[in-house]
Parts: structure tokens; sequence; C-alpha cells
């Protein structure tokens, strides 16, 4: 589904990712750990497209596309989602009219028909109870005066109503007790499919007891420095980051 | 530059002159010659720094001898905000259309009539409030709309009347007006205890070059309590200047709207005196322009009395290589103790080529009071353009979203829901181009707000 190969990006002219290769089929959960700074939002935030990134050397090719040439909202139609680290406040616009239309882009990038408001409400019913949100958030601006945890929330309701094939969970763990982070992981649980893959940022290994990866990958100064099964999170645990990073330089 | 005028003004009088009582006449001659000695103002003018007026000081303009234009009722359809029931008062190309408006579904103790009516039916409602209120000793385009004005509206509101129903008061240009200089002047007169909503339009249906200098003045009773919008949607080659000034004396309210979207060079000036104590001002307002467009809002707001309030807010959103400017001016006297002041200034630009002047400005010579005031100056955040198409929203529809989000709140206090959401549909419209867009991601890497 996805393949990354020696990816190099770097923001300002300053190298961040330094030659990531990464593969992930579908049906597979990969875990993304690393220190602060190693460049794992990078690595996110290019292939969701974010235009202060600059791709430097490299091809990540998407159910066979060539990702790096399509435009954000064109990955995004194509079924990529990115759960933002910090998910942006705008305010003015409500959640509703926004997930609203999200969804019907999607649907007219797939060739379905745009669904009214009224069904529309339907729709967000029972996306809403999966991560335990009241609809009265929707009337309220997108992330506008969110709490962190809602802000979470909020990016996991957006991929619950979009469906994505292809989804990114940048630290959507960060900042969360322990009860909203059983509410993200069994939203995220709850939307796997045989047909769809997730990747998994995350900086502690705590998530991993949740959403149970397939394969972790450790990156460390813009690279992959170790890849293994989800064991290999536990061990980092226990011998913290410097165990893989000190084996790195 | 004034000459012109000052020979359709002898024609003008010689014609009849639009007629009035006694003590019209000479009202009339001290505002042309008030308008001949101040001309036209110019850049050294305090009031007009950033704006220059030169391309209407150096045009032609003429008055309509009678009244003319091939306006058909379907032609207002698209401005009337589905209200066609709503009392409408249409003037075509600056003279009155009775065959157009419709007022006979008043409220009891609600007057809407034409000047000329008025002359005769309230001359004493006009001789009491009619350029007592907008003087014109330091204005001279309110001189030149005294000297001349003839058309125009007025409502008249009784004492404890809540007439709901706005009244709409619908100017339109029609296409052959090339030319043509209007001074519409409108008085509008709500007594004590009462409530009105009233709506000024200025709309054209095609592309003339005209000129349209408005005059509106507003007495309020005590206690009385007016909604007034005015929706500015001339040709993109017309010229307005607009004046509203306003008397507020103890407990009144009035709600302002100014929606400034039209002609190449526009400024209005909003000018309120609360002049009793617990009076209160709401005074909001949006401008969008683009290409080589100009608009200019200046208000004023004169606390007087102690214990009033005043709460501005106005948004501009700039494109192309349009120029904006907004002076917000608050005097505080000595004796407004108490006064509560809120001002804010929040712009919007979406090209490297706009520009915006915002100068708010605050005198205080009160101790005693809580005054704000605020600017900004920003461009479309990247980020939040990025978080949108990254959920599958495509640039163009990103761009108009997060421009409307920006207008969204000052909107939102349009009290009547049938404005509201018209001006909502325009806002979301106004900037649908993408060659302006392609500009603005890139001028917008470095997005964020910045504080002036
Ligand atoms: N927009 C940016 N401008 C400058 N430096 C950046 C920017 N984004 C990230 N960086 C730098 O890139 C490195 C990797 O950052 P990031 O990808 O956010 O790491 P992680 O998500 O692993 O904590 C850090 O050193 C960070 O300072
Ligand atoms: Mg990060």
């Amino acid at each position: 589904m996805l393949e990354i190969r020696n990816l190099h990006a770097s923001v300002d002219g300053n190298a961040i990712l330094k030659g990531i290769d990464l593969e992930v089929k579908a049906g597979e959960v990969h875990a993304v750990m690393g220190p602060n700074g190693s460049g794992k939002s990078t690595l996110a935030q290019v292939l969701a497209g974010h235009p202060a990134y600059e791709v430097t050397a490299g091809e990540v090719y998407y159910q066979g596309r060539d990702l790096l040439a399509m435009e954000p909202e064109e990955r995004a139609q194509a079924g990529v989602f990115l759960a933002f680290q910090y998910p942006v406040e705008i305010p003015g616009v409500s959640n509703a009219y926004f997930l609203r239309s999200a969804y019907n882009e999607l649907r007219k990038a797939r060739g379905q028909e745009e669904v009214d408001p009224l069904d529309f409400l339907q729709v967000m019913e029972d996306r809403l109870k999966l991560v335990d949100m009241e609809d009265t958030m929707l009337n309220r601006s997108v992330n506008a005066g969110f709490s962190g945890g809602e802000k979470k929330r909020n990016e996991i309701l957006q991929m619950a109503v979009l469906q994505p094939t292809l989804a990114i969970l940048d630290e959507t763990d960060s900042g969360l007790d322990i009860d909203a982070l059983r509410v993200v992981a069994h939203g995220v649980n709850q939307l796997k499919r045989p047909d769809n893959a997730t990747i998994v940022v995350t900086h502690y290994q705590r998530l991993l007891n949740y959403i149970v990866p397939d394969r972790v990958h450790v990156l460390a100064g813009g690279r992959i420095v170790k890849s293994g099964g989800k064991d290999l999170a536990l061990e980092l645990e226990a011998k913290g980051y410097d165990w893989v990073t000190g084996a790195a330089a | 530059m004034t000459q012109p005028y000052l020979a359709d003004f002898e024609t003008f009088s010689s014609n009849g002159g639009g007629a009035g009582p006694d003590w019209l006449p000479p009202v009339r001659r001290a505002a042309l010659a008030r308008f001949a000695a101040l001309g036209f103002p110019t850049p050294r003018n305090e009031d007009w720094h950033f704006t220059s007026v030169a391309a209407i000081a150096e045009s032609e303009f003429h008055p309509l001898p009678v009244s003319s234009g091939d306006v058909k009722p379907e032609d207002l359809a698209p401005f009337l905000f589905g209200r066609g029931d709503w009392p409408t008062f249409v003037f075509v190309n600056g003279r009155y259309a009775p065959e157009l408006s419709a007022a006979d579904n008043l409220p009891l103790g609600v007057r809407v009539m034409h000047l000329a009516r008025a002359w005769r039916d309230a001359p004493d409602v006009l001789e009491r409030h009619l350029s007592k209120i907008a003087t014109f000793d330091e204005h001279s385009f309110t001189a030149l709309n005294t000297a001349f004005m003839s058309d125009g509206t007025l409502v008249h509101v009784a004492k404890d009347v809540q007439a709901d129903a706005p009244i709409h008061i619908l100017h339109v240009v029609d296409p052959i007006a090339a030319r043509v200089v209007m001074h519409p002047r409108h008085l509008l007169v709500v007594d004590r205890q009462a409530s009105a909503r009233v709506i000024e339009s200025y709309v054209s249906l095609g592309n003339a070059r005209y000129f349209t200098n408005a005059v509106t003045e507003i007495a309020l009773g005590e206690g009385a309590h007016l909604a007034h919008y005015k929706i500015q949607r001339e040709s993109q080659r017309a010229f307005h200047v607009g004046t509203t000034e306003v008397r507020q004396p103890r407990d009144s309210k009035y709600a302002s709207f100014s929606f400034a979207t039209g002609a190449a060079l526009s400024r209005t000036n909003i000018y309120t005196t609360l002049e009793g104590e617990g009076a209160e001002v709401w005074m909001n307002g949006l401008y969008m322009v683009d290409g080589e467009q100009h608009v200019d809002h200046q208000t004023r707001i004169e606390h007087a009395a102690p214990n009033c309030a005043s709460h501005e807010v106005y948004k501009g959103i700039l494109g192309g290589a349009s120029h904006g400017v907004f002076n917000g001016k608050v005097f505080v006297r000595p004796i407004a103790q108490k006064t509560d002041g809120k001002q804010e200034n929040n712009n919007l630009l979406l090209s490297d080529k706009a520009r915006i002047d915002t100068k708010p400005q605050l005198e205080i010579f009160a101790d005693d009071v809580k005054c704000t005031h605020g600017a900004t100056v920003g461009k479309l955040d990247a980020l939040s353009l990025f978080y949108m198409k990254s959920r599958g929203l495509p640039a163009e529809v990103a761009r108009r979203l997060l421009i409307y989000a920006f207008a969204a709140d000052v909107l939102e206090r349009l009290e009547v829901a049938e404005v509201r959401d018209a001006l909502e549909d325009l806002t979301l419209a106004r900037f649908t181009r993408m060659d302006e867009g392609a500009e603005t991601a890139e001028s917008a890497e470095s997005a964020g707000a910045i504080r002036v």
C-alpha cells in the first residue's frame, strides 16, 4: 500500500529526514517511535503534503501512485489521512460544516453522490459515539477553544467520518489521560479493516498496549535505526532510546 | 472642479430646485457656497489623508433632470433578501420610482414617504432635523448633497411603536446612468421608546461610471432603538461617498452595519454622538474589495454623556491591488465618565499588492472610563489551508471557507436573519478567483496575524 524509498526532506534548508525506507502493507499497523526531534512529525507531514517541507530525494508510492506528485487534497481524496500532532484551530467554520464538506469532497472524488445536512447528521450519530463525543461539538468551530484531549478526539472523529485507507496518527496519545487514550484506541481499532493500514507515531510505548502494531520502527536523526516486532516497543520502554540511538552513532 | 456643480445648481434652482418650504432655498444656497469655498477635500486634509478624491473632482458628473431608466420589478429580486413583502422604497438612478416601491403594508404609527411629499406632509419633522444633524460647515460632500437634495426618504416611527419589519431603501443604478451624480438624502426619525430597522442599499445593474453622494440623518428619541444596515454594492466603476450622522439621547440604542464591496472608490462616514446617559451604539462593518478598488470607512463615536457604551468591530478583506482605509475615532469628553468603549479593526490581505491603512484613534478626556482598541493585519493562514486540504477540501474551497470564517463573527452580529444570510452568501462568493489564490499560497507561507 505504501512504499517509502530513501526519503530525504528538509525544512528551511535544514535536512531533517535523511533516507527513510519503509513499506506498509494493507491490514498492517506500524508504529514509528523515536525521541523528540527525531523527525517523526516531519515524516508524517511529508506524507500528508505539507508545503513547508521540501523533499530533496527519494520517492513514495501509495497504491502504486506517486504520492509526492499529488496535492494534499488529492492524497486525502485517495484515502490518506493524517491525525495532526497539533490540530489546527479554525474559528468561524463549524465542525459540522467542515466535516460535511470534507465527507462530500471525498464522495465526489469517488463518484458518489453528496449527502445533505440532514442525512449527514445520521452519518455522524454513530461516529460521535465511537469517540464518545457530544453532538453539541458539531456546532462549535473546528478545534477552536478545544482542550488538548478534545482536539485529539476530534481528529479521530474526522478519521471515523472519512474512513481513510492509510491513517497516520501523529502522537494522538500525547496529552491524553488513560480514559481518553482508551477511547481513542478503541476508535482506531474499530476502524481497522483488512484493506486499510495505520501508522501510529508515538513517543511512548503506552498507546501500543491498546493498538497493537505488527511492526515497530525507531526513528533517530532522520533515519530508521531499528525495526522489529511489537516486542521492540517494550524493549525500548525498558532500555530507553539511548539504547538504539547509541547504536546508530 | 467645483464649477460644473455650481452651473448645474443654477439650472436646478431655475427648474424649481426640488421645491420645498421657504426655509429651504437659503439653506441650499448656503450649502452651495460652503461647497464652493471648501472645494473637494485633498490629502492635506487629515480626514482624507489616505483617500484621494481626485478621480471624482476631475470627472464631470451631472444630475438627471428627469426620471429615467428601464428597471423592471424582476431586476430588483436579487437585492430584496427574498422579502419583497418588506416596505421597500426604490430609487432608480437617484430618482424616486413609485411604480417599483411598495409601502402600503406599514404598521400604524410608521410613516415612510418620499422627500418631495414630506416637504408638504411632514414639514415640521424636516425643519426640526434636516441639515441640523449632518451639518455641512466642515464637510464639502455633505454641503454638496444639501444644495441638491430632492430625492430621498423620510422614515418616521411614532413613539412606542415597534416596527419589526425592516424598511428597505433601495438605490438602483442601471447601465445607462453614465456620468450621473445622485444626492440621496434620507431622514430617519425614531421617537421615544419606538424601534425600527432600516436597510439602505446601493446597488448597480451594470457597470456604469457614476457618482453617489448620499447623506442620511438619524434622530432617535429617548429609549429608541434603530438597527441600520448600509449595503454598498455599487458598480466597480462607480464612486460612492456616503455620510450617516446620528444623535443619540438617553437610553437610545443604535446598531449600525456597513457592508461595502462595490465601487471603484468608496468612502463611508458614520458619526454618532451619545448625548444622553445610557445611550449605546454598535458600529460594525465588513468591507471586501479587490482589483483596483479603494474602500474607506471613517467612523466617529462621540461620548458626550456619562454611562454610555460603544462597541465597534470592522473587518476588511482585501485582494488584488486594492486599498482599504479604516479610521475609527472615539472621543470621550470630560463629562463622559464610566464610558465603556471597545473598538477593533481586523484586516485580511489576500495578496501582496493589497494594502490597508488602519488608524484607530482614541481620545479620552475623562478619567474613569474603560476603553480598548486594536487593529490587526494578517494573511490567510497557510497552516489552516493545509489542514483543510489534508481533509480533502480543494484549495479553492479551503480558501473561500477561510475567508468566510474570517468575516463570520462580524456577520453574526446582524440581527435580521435574511440580511445576515444574504451577506454571508455574498461573502462566500466574493473571492472565487484562482489567480489571486495562487499568489496567496506563496505569500501566506509566513502566515499569522500581525498586530500593528
Ligand atoms: N517548521 C520547521 N522549521 C524548522 N525546523 C523544524 C520545523 N519542523 C521541524 N523542525 C525540526 O526538525 C526536527 C524534527 O522535528 P519533528 O519532525 O517535529 O520531530 P518529532 O516529531 O520526532 O519530535 C527538529 O529538530 C525540529 O526542530
Ligand atoms: Mg512530533
